[in-house]
C-alpha cells in the first residue's frame, strides 16, 4: 500500500476522526525508522481500542505483535474463530476471518496469489490463531503448510484453553487439567507443536512469553523476514486465559512470567539458512 | 490490461535459461471476438480435455487440485499445463478442506483461481465452498458429478448438486463436452465481473461427458482471454493496496446485536442479487439461459446436463412417431431462469422432469418456479441414480403413461 491510499483527500482531512489522522500522521507506516515498544505512547498503534477481557495477556501480545512487523503497510493477516480475532480484527491491517480451522490453508492460496501479482513487492501473510484453531481443528492445515514450506509466518495465540467458547480442554491444555470437556482431568499431554514444527522443517520457530515486550516485537520482526525470504516461520506464545483459568487480573504478569520460568521460557530454533539470513539483516539494521 | 507487475525470473529447475511460459506466447483478445467470432476447429474429445483446452485458453493465475475419479485426469493435466506455463502457479493441497479454503485465499489475493472436484469431495469441502460467496471471491470450481457415498460408488449421478444451490454460487450444468469447454471459459469472465464477484461452479455429469468423447468446437490455443483484474471486483482484494476493508473491522459486526443482524441479512441479499445481475453477463457468452426445441408444445421436457442429450432423443423419436414434444435445456442452474422457463412453458399440458440424482432438485426448483403461472401437470420424473443410465425409452415410457387420465406416478 502506498501511503498516498491511506491519505485522505484535502478537504476531507477535516471531517475525518482524530484517530484516523494520527494513524495517516503518526502511524507505524512508511517509516525509515520503525517506531520500538519503548516508543509506546509517542506514535499511533496499529491497534488500541478492543473488546477483550480486562487484563487478557492475548491481547498485550497482539499489540505488540503488530509493533514489530517490519512492514505493517504491506502485511496481512488471517485470523479465524477465537478470542484474538476480537482484537487483530480492529487493527488497521487487512483481515481475513475465515472458517475455523482454515488459516493456513487459505493463507497457502494467499501468498501464492500475492506472489503472482506482487512479484517485486514483498507482502507479508501472517497467521494469528488460537491453539484449538490450530492444533485441533486447523492441524492437518498447519502441518500441511509446513510440510510445503509455505512462506508466512503462523503465530499460535497459547491460552492452553478454548476461550471463546467458554474454556474447553484443547490439544495444548496441560495433562490433568480439569476443564470443560474434560470432566476427569486432560488425559492426552500437551501436544508438542514446537517439536511438530521442527520435524517438519519449519526455518523459524520460537516460543515466547509475553514478559519482555521488546523481545516480542523482534522475535515476530525475525520470523516475518525468515518467512519472506526462506521459509515458514512459527511463534508459539503463551497468552494466559485470566478468565478460564481463574488468574486475578492484577496477576496476569506475574503468572506470565512463573509460567515462562517454569516450562515456557523463551527459545529459538532457527534452520542455518535462515541464520544466515538474519545475521545479515541485523548487521544492516545496525549500521543504520 | 494486467495489473499483475512484469517481472523477469528466473526459469524454474529443470528448464533452459531461455524458457518462456507457454502462457506468454499467447495473445490475449477480446472476449466477445473470442467467443462470437474466432475462428474454431472441431476436434473429437474427452469432457476432461474439454476442461483441460478451456483452462489453456484461460489465462488462469493459481490452480490447486486435489485427487478425486473422475476429475483427477482434469487436475493432473492442470499440472502439465502449469509445467508449460500456462498457469502460473499449481500445487496439489492436503485435501478437500484445504484446498477449497486455499482456494479461496488465493482469489481475495485477486488472482484467477481454479480448482476442481467430485461428489465426496465436494461434500469434504462445503464448509470452506458455502463461504466463498459471503467473502465474495471470484474463482471456478468444476465440478465432475459422482455418487456420494455410502454405500460407496463412484458412479455418476448428481445428487451433489443440490447442496450447492442455496450458497449464493453461480452455476452452471453442462449437456456435453462443448458445453464444458464454453462455459468454464465463461465461468470465469462472468465470476470477475465487478458487479458480480462471485465464484462459479460449472458441473458436468461425471464418465457420461469427462471420460466419452464428443466433439468440440475450439478456438485456436494461441488466444487466451484477459487476466484478472485485482484492483476491479466488488471488495477489495486482500493486498493491503486499500485501507482495511470495513466488514473485517467494525466491531459491531462481530457482536451479537441489531446491527450484526442488519449487516449479515444485508450481506446476503446483496450476495443474491449479485447472483441475478450475472444473468447479463453469461447471455453475453452463452446465450438465454435456457434453449427450448419445439417451443409451444403441449408436453415439455425440462432438464439439465447430459439428461438433456437424452431428452433431445426422445424429442427425435416422439417427432418420427408423429408427435410434438418440446424440450427446455437449463444451461444456468443458478441464476435460475424462472421468468424464461414461465413462457417457455406457457402451453404447456403435461411437463415430464428426467433427472440424474434421487432427490429431483431440478424437480423442485422448476415446481417451485412455476407455481401459479401454469396449468399443466408435472411428473416428478423420471429419476435414475447410483450410476444407472436414462434410456430415452424410460424417458418415452413416462410420457406414454403421463398422457393415461390416471398415471401411475404421483405429483
Ligand atoms: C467449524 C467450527 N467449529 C466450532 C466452532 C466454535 N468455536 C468458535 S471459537 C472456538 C474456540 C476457540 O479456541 P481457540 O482456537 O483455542 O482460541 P481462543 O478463543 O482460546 O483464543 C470454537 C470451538 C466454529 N466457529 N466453527
Ligand atoms: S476469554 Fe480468556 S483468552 Fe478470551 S479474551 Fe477473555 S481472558 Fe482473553
Amino acid at each position: 500500500m502506498s501511503l498516498a491510499n491511506l491519505t485522505p483527500s484535502p478537504g476531507f482531512e477535516d471531517w475525518l476522526p482524530v484517530e484516523y489522522k494520527d494513524l495517516v500522521n503518526e502511524g507505524p507506516y512508511f517509516r525509515e525508522k520503525k517506531p520500538k515498544v519503548s516508543d509506546m505512547g509517542k506514535f499511533k498503534e496499529i491497534l488500541e481500542e478492543h473488546p477483550m477481557c480486562a487484563g487478557c495477556a492475548m491481547t498485550l501480545f497482539i499489540r505488540l505483535t503488530f509493533i514489530g512487523l517490519p512492514n505493517p503497510e504491506h502485511s496481512i493477516i488471517v485470523g479465524t474463530a477465537g478470542c484474538g480475532r476480537l482484537a487483530i480484527s480492529q487493527a488497521s491491517i487487512p483481515f481475513i476471518y475465515g472458517n475455523y480451522g482454515d488459516t493456513n490453508a487459505v493463507a497457502s492460496g494467499l501468498k501464492h496469489g500475492l506472489d503472482i501479482r506482487f512479484p517485486n513487492q514483498p507482502k507479508d501473510v501472517l497467521v494469528m490463531a488460537g491453539d484449538g484453531g490450530l492444533i485441533d481443528i486447523g492441524f492437518q492445515q498447519l502441518m500441511h503448510s509446513w510440510f510445503r514450506k509455505e512462506k508466512f509466518t503462523t503465530i499460535m495465540l497459547d491460552n492452553e484453553v478454548y476461550g471463546n467458547t467458554g474454556g474447553q480442554e484443547s490439544g495444548m491444555t496441560q495433562h490433568g487439567k480439569i476443564l470443560k470437556m474434560a470432566p476427569r482431568g486432560k488425559t492426552g499431554d500437551k501436544i508438542d507443536a514446537l517439536g511438530l514444527a521442527k520435524v517438519a522443517g519449519v526455518d523459524y520457530i520460537a516460543r515466547i512469553a509475553p514478559t519482555n515486550p521488546s523481545r516480542v516485537a523482534r522475535t515476530v520482526r525475525r520470523a516475518v523476514l525468515v518467512a519472506r525470504e526462506i521459509g515458514s516461520a512459527y511463534i508459539q506464545a503463551y497468552t494466559s486465559c485470566n478468565i478460564e483459568y481463574a488468574i486475578p487480573t492484577p496477576e496476569v504478569m506475574q503468572d506470565a512470567f512463573d509460567v515462562e520460568k517454569e516450562r515456557y521460557g523463551f527459545e529459538e530454533i532457527i534452520s542455518d539458512r535462515a541464520k544466515e539470513y538474519l545475521k545479515e539483516i541485523e548487521k544492516k539494521d545496525k549500521k543504520k | 490490461m494486467s495489473d499483475q507487475q512484469a517481472v523477469k525470473v528466473a526459469p524454474p529447475p529443470g528448464k533452459p535459461d531461455d524458457w518462456v511460459p507457454a502462457g506468454d506466447l499467447q495473445e490475449v483478445v477480446d472476449p466477445h471476438w473470442f467467443f462470437h467470432e474466432a475462428p474454431r476447429e472441431t476436434v473429437f474429445i474427452t469432457g476432461s480435455e474439454a476442461a483441460r483446452e478451456a483452462i489453456r485458453r484461460a489465462n488462469v493465475d493459481c490452480a490447486i487440485s486435489y485427487p478425486i475419479t473422475p476429475q483427477s485426469e482434469t487436475m493432473q493435466q492442470c499440472g502439465y499445463l502449469y509445467d508449460e506455463g500456462y498457469i502460473k502457479d499449481y500445487y496439489r493441497g492436503e485435501e478437500e478442506i484445504g484446498v477449497m479454503s486455499a482456494v479461496g485465499g488465493a482469489s481475495r489475493a485477486g488472482v484467477r483461481s481454479l480448482t476442481a472436484t467430485s461428489g465426496p469431495g465436494l461434500m469434504r469441502g462445503m464448509e470452506a465452498i458455502s463461504s466463498w460467496p459471503g467473502a465474495r471471491t471470484p474463482l471456478v470450481l468444476l465440478n465432475m458429478c459422482r455418487v456420494i457415498n455410502t454405500p460407496l460408488a463412484i458412479q455418476p449421478d448428481n445428487i451433489e448438486i443440490s447442496f450447492l444451490l442455496n450458497t449464493g454460487i453461480l452455476h452452471l450444468h453442462a449437456e456435453h463436452q462443448q458445453d464444458f469447454y464454453d462455459y468454464s471459459l465463461a465461468a470465469f469472465l462472468v465470476s470477475e465481473e465487478v458487479d458480480v464477484t462471485l465464484p462459479c461452479v460449472v458441473s458436468v455429469d461425471g464418465f457420461f461427458v469427462t471420460h466419452a468423447r464428443g466433439h468440440v468446437s475450439m478456438q485456436d490455443e494461441k488466444y487466451k482471454i484477459p487476466p484478472r483484474d485485482g484492483w476491479r471486483s466488488a471488495v477489495p482484494a486482500m493486498d493491503n493496496e486499500n485501507p482495511p476493508a470495513r466488514i473485517s473491522r467494525d466491531a459491531p459486526i462481530q457482536k451479537s446485536n441489531f446491527i450484526s443482524y442488519h449487516m449479515h441479512a444485508s450481506w446476503q441479499q446483496e450476495v443474491f442479487a449479485a447472483v441475478q445481475r450475472s444473468a447479463k453477463y453469461f447471455k453475453r457468452y452463452i446465450g438465454d439461459q435456457i434453449e427450448v426445441v419445439n417451443p409451444g408444445a403441449e408436453e415439455m421436457i425440462i432438464a439439465s446436463g447430459s439428461c438433456v442429450s437424452q431428452a433431445r432423443e426422445a424429442v427425435r423419436q416422439s417427432e418420427e412417431a408423429g408427435r410434438e414434444v418440446g424440450l427446455v435445456k437449463i444451461k444456468t442452474v443458478r441464476p435460475f431462469p424462472t421468468q424464461q422457463l414461465i413462457e417457455a412453458v406457457k402451453g404447456a399440458k403435461r411437463i415430464l422432469i428426467p433427472e440424474f440424482n434421487q432427490a429431483g432438485w431440478l424437480h423442485q426448483n422448476v415446481c417451485s418456479a412455476l407455481i401459479g403461472h401454469t396449468q399443466a401437470q408435472i411428473a416428478p420424473g423420471p429419476r435414475v441414480y447410483g450410476g444407472m443410465t436414462m434410456p430415452t425409452e424410460l424417458v418415452l415410457d413416462w410420457l406414454e403413461e403421463f398422457r393415461k387420465p390416471n398415471p401411475s406416478f404421483t405429483f
